[in-house]
């Protein structure tokens, strides 16, 4: 076993352990909040990294924390069945955009502008429809009575945190295997010149769209999560142009070439988030999206690897990226 | 092998090709030769599948190629070279390579991707090394990039564009015999489009020219280069061109 292996090996007892040593609650609400976030904005940058900037990722997200809660609600449908309804509802709605986008060539801006319009559009959805969704006052599902593990209800921070941690480390899983595989390769060379890539064989649009459904049905676990462990949610808080720009902003600044960069966004997102809510309280209501703006331009300007993407090649010159 | 009728397109009111048909046999060298906008890229988008042609039909081994995608067309063992080359340039030589070996072939082997790459870059005389940058190559070496892309598809017939534009005399030898081998070592009929007619007519067996989307002449190099209309729309009416094109095709 390499060394590097073996720290790979020893940070994943770490992290495992440590609700077992430390269960300070608002610590672990903190990185619960992380984990799940980390693991929302690794979705976006699978598709993000190869230049296909998605600003919809909020409707995906609001997709999958609203159908499980709706159908956990009105339907009495355990969230273990509703969750992957809700990825599938996701994937369509991914299709259902991408598609005319891919085909019809609607690249870069374009793209950006059309996914745009989609997290508007889930969030006046949810809005408008609020005799069943809550509206802008935010929806609860039901606690159970019953079986917590059957609705996916648990009232303890260790078990949210262990579930978010395999979560997450699944994301990095995904993460690690498009690295790897022909799908990288291909999608690389989709984002530097698409009709070479048809030259050399590759189905753009076919490629195109299974990297967009991907990311999309992750981004919607994510939700589904946030839904399960914060017990409420909002249209402001999980789908809406802002949580897409949040995800945008989160894994630039994280380093969208590396696997572990959204994690490191998401790590400073949020504990930004935290400081400006508890140093300044509701007089900060939404500073940390002025602040996020301001430093989204200039790490696009002077640091488009990202914190960690630019740390790890400097440690390695012969990086790739 | 390619049968091609009354092939057109249409740009809006523009007509780029009028009625082209022509054939290709297996294990033979088409030179397409004609002046600039005279509609040979055109034709070679369609044979690729870039676009769809407004009319007519491209038989290949007996099936029908219009309206293909270029991924299918490709799949169906049609390989192509770019007039410009377009190498990914976030890719190392050898990934650029593989790339069109795992796609192109349609069996999506990354096995058999590795080996055609190996294959189609000793072909072409480039380092089969893994992790080469793209950066460090000339202009020569992209062409030889691009070939190589293109073969690492398996294609039975190449549709090679302009290989030759930018490279001096010597790389243009070079190139020319390099074509000549893979069709005679691989097996591969090519269609070549070409500006520089002297290199083309040495290597061809035959020729096929165009002006204004309509082909005017068709034939054995000797043939075509004195053909009075090939003559007056291709080399003007300088007849010092014409006894230089006539020499190269003698030579």
């Amino acid at each position: 076993m390499n060394p590097r292996h073996l720290a790979y090996w020893i940070a994943a007892a770490v992290l495992v352990g440590l609700p077992v040593v430390y269960n300070q609650p608002y610590h672990l609400h903190v990185m619960v909040l992380i984990l799940i976030w980390s693991f929302a904005y690794t979705s976006w940058s699978v598709m993000g990294r190869f230049g296909l900037v998605s600003l919809g990722h909020g409707g995906f997200m609001g997709v999958g924390a609203y159908v499980t809660a709706l159908l956990w609600n009105h339907f009495g449908l355990t969230p273990w069945v509703g969750i992957p309804v809700a990825l599938v509802c996701a994937g369509l709605l991914a299709l259902i955009v991408a598609y005319p986008c891919f085909r019809f060539r609607i690249t870069g801006h374009y793209f950006a502008l059309v996914t745009l319009a989609l997290s508007g559009i889930v969030l006046q959805v949810i809005t408008a429809t609020r005799n069943q969704t809550g509206g802008s006052l935010g929806y609860t599902p039901e606690r159970t009575k019953g079986n917590a593990i059957a609705a996916l209800q648990f009232v303890d921070k260790e078990t949210w945190y262990l579930i978010a941690l395999g979560v997450w480390a699944l994301g990095i899983a995904i993460w690690y295997w498009i690295d790897r595989s022909m799908i990288r390769y291909a999608m690389e060379a989709i984002s530097e010149d698409e009709d070479a890539a048809a030259a050399a064989g590759i189905n753009v649009t076919l490629e195109k769209l299974k990297i967009t459904v991907l990311s999309a049905v992750m981004t919607a676990l994510a939700g589904a999560l946030y839904c399960q462990y914060q017990m409420f949610i909002s249209p402001d808080t999980v789908s809406g142009i802002s949580v897409s720009l949040q995800m945008v902003f989160a894994a630039v600044v994280g380093g969208i070439y590396v696997a572990f960069g959204p994690t490191v966004g998401a790590v400073i997102t949020i504990l930004l988030a935290e400081g400006l809510r508890i140093g300044f309280g509701t007089k900060a209501v939404g500073w940390d999206n002025l602040v996020y703006g301001v430093l989204l331009v200039v790490f696009i300007i002077f640091l488009p690897k990202g914190i960690l993407g630019s740390l790890l090649a400097r440690m390695k010159p012969s990086g790739k990226h | 092998m390619l049968v091609v009728e009354s092939l057109v397109k249409r740009f809006g009111g523009f007509t780029a090709v009028n009625n082209v048909s022509f054939k290709v046999e297996k294990g033979e060298i088409l030179g397409l030769i004609g002046p600039n906008g005279s509609g040979k890229s055109t034709i070679f988008n369609m044979l690729s599948g870039t676009f769809p042609p407004s009319a007519g039909s491209i038989l290949f081994e007996g099936g029908e190629l219009a309206g293909l995608p270029p991924h299918k067309i490709i799949n169906r063992g049609i390989g192509r070279t770019f007039q410009i080359p377009r190498p990914f340039r976030r890719l190392s030589i050898f990934e650029n390579v593989a790339l069109a070996g795992y796609y192109g072939q349609g069996s999506h082997s990354r096995s058999k991707a590795d080996e055609s790459a190996e294959r189609a870059l000793a072909a072409v005389g480039l380092p089969v090394e893994r992790n080469a940058s793209v950066d460090g190559l000339g202009a020569a070496g992209l062409k030889k990039l691009e070939l190589a892309k293109a073969l690492a598809t398996e294609p039975k017939l190449l549709l090679a564009d302009e290989s030759l534009g930018g490279l001096d005399e010597h790389e243009m030898d070079q190139a020319a015999d390099m074509l000549r081998r893979i069709r005679d070592d691989l097996g591969i009929t090519i269609i070549w489009v070409e500006h520089i007619m002297g290199v083309l007519m040495r290597v061809v067996d035959r020729v096929m020219v165009l002006d204004h989307g309509e082909k005017i002449a068709e034939g054995l190099p000797t043939a075509v280069v004195n053909d009075p209309r090939v003559i007056e729309v291709y080399l003007g009416t300088d007849a010092h061109a014409t006894q230089a094109v006539a020499a190269a095709a003698a030579r």
